[in-house]
């Protein structure tokens, strides 16, 4: 774990308000794995005040990527900041994904932003697994698929590949997937990894899924991010600490 | 050799310099000791103890608000046991004072948790929430009564020799009735505040951003109202008030010491910046020689105001 300032390099504008972030960070970028995440000091005035947690977008030799849109107040002034100014990132935090168990197909399924960390995951996985990807979104400007490989769309509006979720567009494929050996690698928002599970569970098929949640430390000292286990009803995981990636059976979605 | 004596007296707690860790934000002590070298700390307060684990709320629990966050964890802890054998040994690796937090919800479950805490070496002072749950008898909150503050003084006080620190709620007209009735019960300190209750609500959804409803503001929103209760503490009572509420910088950390906190909690600012506290002991030092000061604990209400 740092707590670092690490300088824009280059901020590209992937579509409608979606923003790439470039940041000359050796020492994050050498020890980050794909779903880690960073917790990101936008201001040092008081407001907005917390850190934003920020899934680790991609890593390319000493450089990580950001990928995020403009949701609130942080993510604004993130999306004005430009080349040369410094970035305070708290980070790498959380777990990441299994990348190298035992199975041959990797599937991702991302929903809107939950694209995310999948740039990183499909870097990672390059050459060693065969990837299929499901990416899902309102509205064809949802849809993100940058940095993704074979990569099947989904939208509601239907302007976008697949006219319905994500996860119905996986389901319209399942015999095909039946035949491999696989393991889904989600993150989204949660009516879908609530439908991905529902899926996943239906078909005996393993998943690990990105969570999120509102926190103010991440590292496990603000208690402001628990998630229902299903392991131990007694107690709560944390998102930050014990996640961010769950197999999806571990915890309540 | 620092020419500048930063150490700190709070009734017969003795610590190296005035800068605590405030409870709820430093966990047990071994996340942020990968930030802060916590033998550079005057002293850490643990997350609040009960004497049986607490779950705590379902999420949210945290909303971000202006210059502040609101917060409603639910006193989630591994409880007092467990506290003893697995966080216990981790802290002794330290040379800092270590101060338990205890909630509860009667009066019996503070004088138990602190009768099986008091044993334990490591623990030097108790700081006793009082602000958070209801009392079992007619659900009033601790800590917006009077009496149940001075009964829980009293029956806490019986059951240690340690130092007692009563954390006050701001939830309240006048915050010195309460630090008088600790002062009269035999508490050795009081810590001033806590959180102030608030909410905030999502305008799409119209509903609460946390599960709860309710939370505990904190963070710089809160200085201000902060130092003005521990100014009316110090102007009426005579007991050692350890200042907590928004403290960002070494800046905050002067003027909660001016308006009369003997020592100060940092809080919220862990979360954002958890190297902060270690830095800021050493930015005190330089505002000392700068000052000519050459003991911290001068600065405790040395307020000049014109009467």
């Amino acid at each position: 774990m740092f707590i670092i300032e690490s300088p824009i390099v280059e901020k590209k504008i992937l579509q409608d308000n979606v923003f790439l972030l470039k940041m000359h960070s050796p020492e994050i970028a050498s020890v980050i794995k794909p779903a880690q995440f960073l917790n990101i000091r936008v201001s040092s005035e008081s407001y907005p005040l917390l850190r934003r947690p920020f899934s680790v977008c991609d890593v390319e030799g000493e450089h990580i990527y950001l990928l995020f849109n403009i949701f609130g107040e942080g993510t604004r002034i993130l999306a004005g900041k430009s080349s040369g100014d410094l970035i305070d990132i708290l980070g790498p935090l959380g777990n990441g994904f299994n990348l190298n168990d035992d199975y041959e197909t990797a599937v991702i399924v991302a929903g809107g932003l939950g694209s995310a960390p999948f740039p990183f995951v499909t870097r990672e996985l390059n050459d060693n697994k065969e990837i299929i990807s499901f990416i899902g979104g309102r509205t064809s400007k949802d849809v993100i698929t940058y940095g993704m490989k074979n990569v099947f769309t989904a939208s509601d509006d239907g302007s976008s590949g697949f006219k319905g979720s994500v996860v119905e567009l996986l389901n319209s494929k399942i015999e095909e997937l039946q035949k491999k050996n696989i393991k889904v690698f989600g993150c989204g928002p949660t009516p879908m990894l609530k439908a991905l599970k529902e899926f996943c569970v239906k078909h005996n098929i393993v998943c690990e899924v990105s969570a999120e949640c509102a926190m103010a430390c991440g590292f496990g000292i603000c208690q402001g991010c628990p998630i229902e286990s299903t392991n131990n009803s007694e107690k709560y995981l944390l998102v930050c600490n014990d996640g961010p990636v769950f197999n999806v059976r571990d915890v309540v979605i | 050799m620092s020419k500048v004596d930063l150490s700190v007296k709070i009734g017969d707690l003795f610590l190296r310099n005035p800068i605590m860790l405030a409870s709820g934000t430093v966990g047990y002590g071994s996340e942020i000791s990968e930030f802060t070298d916590l033998n550079t700390i005057g002293g850490i307060v643990t997350k609040s103890l009960s004497l049986k684990p607490r779950k705590g709320n379902p999420p949210q629990r945290i909303a971000e608000t202006p210059a502040g966050m609101l917060n409603a964890i639910g006193l989630a802890n591994v409880g007092v046991e467990e506290f003893i054998k697995s966080k216990i040994p981790f802290l002794k690796k330290f040379d800092v004072p270590l101060i338990c937090n205890i909630a509860a919800s009667s009066v019996e479950e503070y004088v138990e948790c602190t009768k099986i805490l008091t044993s334990e070496e490591t623990i030097k002072a108790f700081e006793i929430n009082v602000s958070c749950p209801n009392v079992k008898e007619g659900g009033l909150q601790f800590g917006n009564d009077v009496k149940a503050v001075g009964k829980v003084t009293e029956k806490v006080r019986v059951a240690t020799s340690k130092p007692i620190i009563i954390k006050l709620s701001p939830n309240v007209s006048y915050i010195s009735e309460f630090a008088e009735v600790v002062k009269k019960e035999g508490g050795d300190a009081v810590s001033a505040i806590n959180t102030l209750v608030g909410t905030t609500f999502d305008i799409n959804t119209r509903k609460p951003k946390i599960f709860n409803i309710n939370g505990g503001l904190s963070g710089p929103a809160i200085k201000p109202i902060a130092l003005a209760k521990v100014l009316e503490i110090s102007r009426k009572v005579d007991i050692p008030v350890i200042g907590t509420g928004g403290i960002m910088n070494w800046k905050d950390v002067i003027e909660f010491m001016i308006v009369g906190s003997s020592a100060v909690q940092i809080g919220t600012l862990n979360f954002i910046d958890p190297t902060a506290p270690g830095k800021i002991v050493k930015e005190l030092v330089d505002y000392c020689l700068q000052k000519g000061i050459t003991k911290i604990s001068d600065l405790t209400s040395s307020y000049l105001i014109d009467e």
